[in-house]
């Protein structure tokens, strides 16, 4: 009895959680889509900044990173391939899965560590140095100033990134391909191109926008709700990491499922 | 203090048997007094005595759970969001440790209310922006970062911040918190300096004694959450109430205490210790 409770009040916590983010989203969705025509213009500079913190900035790791896990899917692809003889499939599975699935999700696995952690820090860090009581003082609403420029930013920089990470990926792939299965480079990428379907590329790209509110959400709630002291940042980042992983991964879950069902008619 | 007249005696804010609760603990218990116009109010109280709950409730940064804050005409405890921010534009904070945005300027900082809230032009923000700096002694100082600021002039540079729109009412928490006496004597002189050129009215709360006495038109003290005397300075510094006389003559609480307040304060005092704000105090 006390264990069904336990997982009663669990669930309602959850739910309650969610529920803060949605409308942390709801009031950044406002400031960014509504309030513009009302005369109080987005905040553009903010936005390009937090974009180049976000999405830029981030090329060189992500790059490195999604080629590896290219040439790994390649590796592991021909492993089971090359018992069919059917190595050359190889350019097929790296691409798909790339595209599909993992570009997306390696992507969002690197802007929590590198963004959705620096948000939960900054924002956290201002709570405890008064400066988001700062902002109320002076009439200016903290999700206006700085949650609803990283929503943006985000929302903008995650599928950029996506794209970027699939295309590291195959070449990742083009690697093996080209020094192990035989293929030339050029006949390669155009294997992989010939596989894809732009619904491929545009469901992995649909995941990755919804990632990227995910993780400003949570980034930004956390921050927000930071208690008093220094150790507080601290908790609210490792937080902010830990539950936006998991949320990306029940996103992911959920919409490839939906995609699965959609995909079948 | 010299006297004043009549005409000033009207209440920029008046507080009605104000209780603030933070979750199910009543931190203030039913306050009830008035911020004259053009007066320095010092709020009194040690550590953990509520004043600091006091303050942010009157800049909106708190909800009352019942009780009146009249300022300006309207009762910040039943008013609208938008309401309370068009007070917020009359109204000035000086927050404890600066509360200056470390990615902006100083300048850009004091800019900030002014490019939020007002249609002027870059060349007139500018001037304003020198202007304010000027007034707190900080001529020169629009391109430093906060970080390249001591205790002191960043404390100043807020207040800056806080007058860049021209505020009736200016608040200071703690203005001379963490500063040696030399500079917390700055900070003061710069309060009574404001006062004499802008005659506005200012709400200080405090711990530090000299500098209470020095600046206060009139004191309130504070302590749990309660009223415990409040006069102008002659009052308070003659008064013979034994808690003001415990507060001014810095007497340490003495160490045996009734076997119920004792329990009580077991009980009590530690429940809502993680995310209250009265631990803030005197940090």
């Amino acid at each position: 009895m006390e264990f069904a409770a336990q997982i009663g009040g669990s669930v309602t916590d959850g739910l309650a959680y969610l529920g803060s983010l949605t409308s942390l989203g709801a009031r950044a969705a406002y400031y960014t889509f509504i309030a513009p025509f009302k005369g109080k213009p987005i905040r553009l500079q903010q936005t390009i900044s937090q974009a180049m913190q976000v999405g830029v900035r981030a090329l060189p790791i992500l790059s490195l990173i999604t080629f590896f896990i290219g040439l790994i899917l390649a590796l592991q692809s021909a492993y089971e391939l090359r018992k069919f003889g059917a190595i050359t499939f190889v350019a097929n599975a790296v691409a798909i899965s790339m595209t599909r699935e993992l570009g997306p999700l390696i992507t969002a696995i690197v802007v929590i560590g590198r963004s959705g952690s620096a948000f939960a820090a900054e924002i956290g860090t201002m709570r405890v140095t008064e400066e988001i009581d700062a902002l109320e003082t002076m009439a200016i609403h903290p999700v206006d100033f700085l949650v609803a420029p990283k929503f943006l930013a985000m929302t903008i920089m995650l599928p950029c990134l996506t794209i970027w990470a699939n295309s590291m990926g195959i070449l990742g792939g083009a690697l093996f391909g080209v020094t192990q299965a035989g293929f030339f480079f050029g006949r390669y990428i155009r294997a992989s191109l010939d596989t894809l379907f732009l619904r491929d590329i545009v469901t992995g790209l649909i995941k990755s926008v919804v990632f990227g509110i995910a993780i400003t959400a949570v980034g930004c709630h956390e921050g927000l709700t930071t208690g008093v002291g220094a150790e507080e940042v601290g908790r609210s980042t490792t937080r902010a990491v830990v539950v936006s992983i998991f949320l990306v991964i029940l996103v992911d879950l959920v919409f490839t499922t939906l995609f699965f069902f959609l995909g079948q008619r | 203090m010299e006297p004043r007249d009549d005409s000033k005696l009207e209440a920029m804010i008046s507080l009605r048997d104000l209780r603030v609760n933070y979750g199910e603990r009543e931190i203030l218990h039913g306050l009830t007094f008035e911020v004259m116009r053009g007066e320095t109010l010092v709020i009194l109280g040690g550590s953990g005595s509520g004043k600091s709950t006091l303050l942010r409730t009157l800049v909106g940064l708190q909800r009352p759970s019942s009780g009146e804050i009249w300022l300006k005409g309207k009762n910040l405890a039943v008013i609208s969001d938008a309401e309370m921010n068009a007070i917020r534009k009359r109204i000035g904070m000086s927050f404890q440790g600066g509360a200056l945005f470390g990615s902006m300027t100083v300048g850009e900082n004091v800019a900030l209310p002014l490019r939020e809230h007002t249609r002027l032009e870059e060349p007139t923000i500018e001037i304003i922006v020198r202007l304010k700096l000027d007034q707190v002694g900080l001529a020169g100082f629009e391109n430093y970062l906060p970080s390249q600021l001591s205790g002191g002039m960043k404390k100043r540079a807020a207040v800056a911040r806080a007058m860049a729109m021209d505020p009736e009412i200016l608040f200071f928490d703690e203005p001379s918190a963490g500063l040696d006496p030399i500079i917390a004597a700055g900070v003061d002189e710069l309060i009574l300096e404001l006062k004499k050129a802008f005659h506005m009215t200012i709400v200080v709360v405090t711990h530090e004694l000299a500098s209470a006495f020095l600046i206060a038109d009139r004191m309130v003290l504070i302590e749990k959450g309660n009223i415990v005397a409040s006069g102008s300075r002659e009052e308070m510094r003659s008064s013979a109430h034994p808690r003001v006389r415990q507060f001014l003559d810095r007497i340490a609480e003495p160490e045996v205490l009734q076997e119920a307040d004792y329990l009580q304060m077991l009980t009590e005092d530690h429940r809502a210790a993680g995310r209250s704000m009265t631990q803030r105090g005197g940090v």
